[in-house]
């Protein structure tokens, strides 16, 4: 019987449903009795009582004619003890075990131990770490590389035969990492254009500028804003989703049978992702450079002195198209970093759930660097080009 | 021990088998057969209460010890957790459910992994052993708590046939000493015969069942196709 003790799920034993006693001490060994019932709950006490009666390097005859009752946990105790005092030179000899006491207990003594050809894990040492950690660094590089040709080889097999590509299944994803994003998205344009343009009356107001909270709001969304806001709301929610999509196809042995049905799987399940997300991030960047201006001009007319018809002119007058053409030039560039991120980190997926879990966290990480890291190599290609 | 009655399983609105009326014997190795897809393993899952029964009842004698698990389920992948070592994983259910000394449970721990022949395995994580060691962990797992009730999901499905054999002494000597009274769902033809005491047959097509009693009994006098088909490996083309 088991009773659970106060509130931590702890089960303890109740009375003491087994004695062990000595019935004779001599030099060449001595005699135990063992009597009851020897179960789980009582392990600790029967470990106890055997180190105490079993003393190497004599021998121990353990009578157990008195035991009623032996489970599997109690067993493994006993054939624990065996086992020690054999290696300790000593000779155990259980006697006296009836009926299916005598079956478990030989269920147990019987196993040899079998020798593990694999062993386990050693620990490593710091400078081991090192080296393995750079070793892996040049090893992710190879992948990388060997990710980015496959994604080229498939994107070359699809401008070659563009009706080869699997175009209802790119709907489906275009639907699900592009519309099925879209009211995250504007909601988080709508809040940066109304907080860039209450930001800005704040000072402008100073100056007497009011109108040109229209030009600051548009430039800083079309040209900065809204392309990264965007191409993060999607890395966080589809390059995640990817990653793990992809990763739990990878450990679940999916990919590999894609592979032995002779499907690539870059073709198959890369391309059409990485394809769907780099038209999907420009549109949704476009919908979100309108509708972050929405929310500045929102502001303006309600916290600043300017029209409707002001704002909307001055934003007119600030924009150049190639303002909103490279917002969505970044915005494709983007797609592609965090699509293939997303797609190469599934596909490196070692292990179980854990492995998953280590590549969708790590996927959507490095995909916020690259993202930035693009950004800023982008700020100074267009300040070069006088874009 | 376990009653199951009118029971209709399935997912959603969809049954797969309706009005199951059975009964368990304590002490009974009961088998569960059937051929693929026909709900062999919602059963399981419905009579260890993973999935709810579309209608009907399973009954299940006696009760929870302090809220510890009544019984031990092996999954058909063996279902470790891939985050802890597979002593980890063995000594789980000691750990939640018992107040032993660590060192007790690591003793326990590695006589049930001696037990199904993973001597020397407690320290690797799931990924790093095969989907067969997989499996025999989960029934050390299963077995930690000494419950006398078991259900098994496919536990020879994948093992080598030594193993298989040893695995199936296992249940058996567990069942005549312990008594451990153990439900499986399998489809080895070695098994059946050697281990099992009753059993069902299930029927996709018929949404019931088509046959039940000692497998050696039905093997030999059933009259139905279907399962003299099942027994004797032949298509009965009956659909």
């Amino acid at each position: 019987m088991w009773h659970r003790a106060g509130g931590g799920g702890i089960v303890t034993p109740v009375g003491e449903p087994f004695e062990i006693e000595e019935v004779a001490v001599g030099p060449t060994g001595n005699h135990v009795r063992v009597a009851g019932q020897l179960t789980v709950e009582h392990v600790g006490r029967l470990r106890e009582e055997l180190e105490r009666v079993i003393r190497i390097p004599s021998s121990t005859r353990i009578d157990l004619s008195g035991v009623e009752r032996l489970d599997g946990g109690a067993a493994a105790v006993l054939a624990e003890s065996w086992s020690r005092a054999m290696m300790g030179g000593a000779a155990v000899a259980f006697e006296g075990a009836r009926g299916s006491v005598a079956a478990v207990l030989d269920l147990y003594t019987d196993r040899l131990a079998r020798e593990c050809l694999r062993p386990p894990p050693a620990r490593i040492g710091i400078f081991e770490q090192v080296g393995r950690a750079t070793n892996d660094i040049f090893e992710r590089c190879i992948e990388i590389l060997e990710f980015l040709g496959q994604v080229m080889l498939a994107t070359f097999a699809f401008l070659r035969r563009p009706r080869s590509l699997n175009w209802p299944d790119v709907g489906r994803l275009m639907e699900r990492h592009g519309a099925d994003g879209l009211p995250i998205t504007l909601t988080i344009a709508f809040l940066i254009g109304s907080i860039t343009a209450y930001q800005a009356a704040l000072q402008l107001k100073q100056f007497g500028a009011d109108i040109f909270v229209g030009d600051l709001v548009s430039l800083s969304l079309t040209r900065e804003l809204a392309p990264l806001m965007t191409a993060i709301v999607i890395a966080g929610r589809s390059g995640a989703a990817i990653a793990a999509e992809i990763g739990t196809m990878r450990v679940s042995e999916e990919i590999d049978a894609l592979e032995t049905l002779g499907l690539c799987p870059y073709r198959f399940l890369v391309f059409p992702r990485v394809f769907a997300v780099v038209l999907v991030l420009p549109v949704l960047t476009l919908l979100a450079d309108v509708v972050g201006i929405f929310g500045g001009l929102l502001i303006a007319i309600s916290q600043l002195e300017v029209s409707t018809t002001g704002y909307l002119l001055s934003v007119q007058a600030a924009l150049d198209p190639g303002d909103v053409i490279g917002g969505l030039l970044k915005a494709c560039v983007f797609g592609a970093i965090l699509s293939m991120q997303a797609c190469e980190r599934g596909m490196a997926t070692r292990g179980g759930a854990e492995g998953v879990g280590r590549s969708t966290t790590s996927a959507v990480v490095a995909t916020l660097f690259l993202i930035v890291v693009a950004d800023a190599i982008f700020t100074v290609l267009f300040d070069l080009l006088g874009i | 021990m376990i009653r199951v009655r009118d029971l209709s399983i399935g997912y959603g609105r969809t049954a797969i088998q309706r009005h199951l009326d059975f009964d368990v014997e304590r002490g009974d190795i009961f088998l569960i057969l059937g051929g693929s897809g026909c709900g062999k393993s919602t059963l399981l899952k419905t009579m260890i209460g993973l999935l709810p029964p579309l209608a009907g009842s399973v009954e299940i004698e006696g009760g929870s010890k302090g809220g510890a698990p009544r019984f031990g389920v092996l999954f058909q992948s063996g279902a470790l957790f891939g985050s802890m070592t597979v002593g980890e994983n063995v000594a789980l259910p000691l750990r939640s459910w018992t107040d032993l000394e660590d060192e007790d449970i690591h003793t326990i721990v590695r006589w049930k992994l001696r037990l199904v022949g993973l001597d020397g395995f407690e320290n690797h994580l799931p990924a790093e052993i095969s989907g067969g060691m997989k499996k025999r962990a989960g029934i050390a797992r299963a077995m930690a708590l000494e419950n006398d009730l078991l259900f098994l999901d496919e536990p020879s499905a994948g093992l080598d046939p030594i193993s298989a054999v040893e695995l199936d002494d296992l249940i058996l000597t567990l069942n005549a000493e312990l008594g451990v009274t153990t439900i499986i769902v399998t489809h080895e033809l070695a098994s059946i015969f050697k281990i099992g005491k009753t059993c069902i047959m299930l029927e996709g097509d018929a949404k019931g069942i088509i046959g039940r009693g000692d497998p050696r009994e039905l093997r030999d006098h059933s009259s139905d196709p279907r399962i003299h088909g099942f027994f004797n490996r032949k298509a009965t083309g009956v659909t």
